[in-house]
């Protein structure tokens, strides 16, 4: 039986970040991908490193996202100079567009709320007129009545993201095993076993990062992950000379280029069909932000699923029944890659989360915990 | 000249050009490629349209094929 210290089940864009970070520690560490049968979410990415719309009502949450924003750029340039693959980050701050004055004050509201909660760690953020973000934005929709801004936002090619997480996790030396689905594992505390087609493989720690697989995966170790799917669909336009200096929460442009427009939200199950009701809900709404986007020729457009936690917030747990045994759950695989790497992965290696991390266990799902 | 029905990118391979665009981030010379609309390697300014597949477009008489340099421009305050 191949034996490695530690055993990450799920390729995607969290796996291969915790798997990334163990393995430059010179830890014996195997990556289990599913293959292509699975749900990729990391192949759906709409790509923002994004801080100002997350943790209204958790702080902690807050202050998680922001570490990873601060993280991210000496990440992309670490995976960069070990890799050769450019992950294309750029922070140069982003907006949130609002569409009347109902949009701004709701937004307003929510951005001061996160302000005050963000107590000593502070928050900055700012609301746009019409006029300023006119100067920011040429050819702004006159259906624009501003937008909230803060310094911390930014984006990065998420696809590229993936690719070097997985050529820099193989250069340290980690052992990536595609086409391994797991169906049998025997879990003991730390000592844990995975049937594999090409045999078994122990290990005395395993992160469980399969996303929506977690759902399943976690009972077996002691844990839970109750996530979900949550459609997204994205459209892509032809590449065009930069014009957008900075993301916005809905549309973003690539350094090659195109133009993402995204964030439509969607409970169908498993279904990752598009629906050309939710396709016209995005274009028209972007053509509102930026009448000029009307010229620009669609062509690319997909579906995926989000890992979605019933309150949208990340889990991270070890077992306490079988210590060893981690979770590893979210919807922003992209964002939170820098706290992935840099922070979660030595918590792992060390055995034990830090106190930070546990107001995002998945007790606080459990109803007789609450009560 | 190329049979009728045949495509803008045939014409301009026909023609005896052996570049049709420049990639919009290196600026790389690219000639028409898999003929069917996947590689996006035919793209042209075609009667005053940037981006366009010509591989996809039939060809007629008079139509100005031009080549596609780097990225589209757009003009945000036209719009």
């Amino acid at each position: 039986m191949a034996r490695y210290d530690t055993i990450v089940i799920g390729g995607g864009l969290v796996g291969s970040a915790i798997a990334y970070g163990l393995a430059r520690t010179r830890l014996r560490v195997a990556l289990l991908d599913e293959g292509d049968v699975a749900f990729r979410a990391s192949r759906g990415n709409f790509g923002l490193v994004w801080v100002q719309s997350k943790g209204d009502g958790a702080p902690h949450y807050q202050s998680w996202t922001r570490r990873s924003a601060q993280e991210w750029p000496a990440l992309a340039a670490e995976l960069e100079a070990k890799t050769g693959i450019t992950v294309g980050h750029q922070r140069p701050g982003g907006v949130h567009l609002c569409l009347g004055e109902a949009e701004i004050e709701a937004r307003h509201a929510m951005m001061e709320r996160m302000r005050v909660q963000s107590g000593n760690f502070g928050f900055d953020y700012r609301m746009v007129d019409r006029r300023e973000l006119a100067d920011m934005f040429p050819g702004l929709g006159a259906a624009v009545s501003g937008a909230s801004w803060t310094p911390y936002d930014g984006h990065a090619n998420p696809l590229n993201l993936l690719h070097a997480l997985h050529r820099g996790f193989a250069e340290n030396g980690g052992r990536h095993l595609p086409n391994s689905t797991v169906t049998e594992a025997g879990a003991a505390p730390g000592d844990f076993r995975i049937r594999l087609a090409g045999g078994d493989i122990s290990a005395p720690k395993v992160v469980l990062a399969a996303g929506l697989g977690n759902a399943n995966l976690a009972r077996h170790f002691g844990l839970s992950a109750p996530v979900k799917p949550l459609k997204g669909q994205i459209l892509v336009t032809e590449r065009a000379r930069q014009v957008l200096p900075m993301p916005i929460t809905t549309i973003r442009q690539t350094a090659e280029g195109s133009i993402m427009l995204g964030d439509s939200q969607e409970d169908a199950g498993f279904d990752t069909s598009q629906r050309p009701a939710v396709m016209q809900t995005i274009a028209r709404r972007a053509v509102l932000s930026f009448p000029w986007l009307r010229d620009l020729q669609i062509v690319r457009a997909w579906a995926a699923l989000r890992v979605m936690p019933p309150d949208g917030l990340p889990i991270y747990d070890q077992s306490e029944r079988f210590p060893g045994a981690f979770t590893a759950n979210c919807h922003s695989g992209v964002t939170l890659a820098g706290a992935h790497v840099n922070l979660f992965a030595p918590m792992v290696a060390a055995g034990e989360l830090e106190p930070a991390l546990e107001l995002f266990s998945a007790k606080r799902f459990d109803v007789s915990a609450t009560t | 000249m190329v049979p009728a029905g045949a495509s803008a990118a045939a014409a301009v391979l026909a023609a005896g050009f052996d570049s049709i665009r420049e990639t919009p981030v290196e600026g790389c010379e690219r000639a028409p490629y898999c003929m069917m609309g996947v590689c996006f390697d035919c793209l042209a300014e075609i009667d005053g349209v940037a981006n366009r597949q010509s591989c996809m477009i039939e060809v007629r008489p008079g139509m100005r094929i031009g080549r596609q340099m780097r990225a589209r421009m757009i003009d945000p305050k036209a719009a």
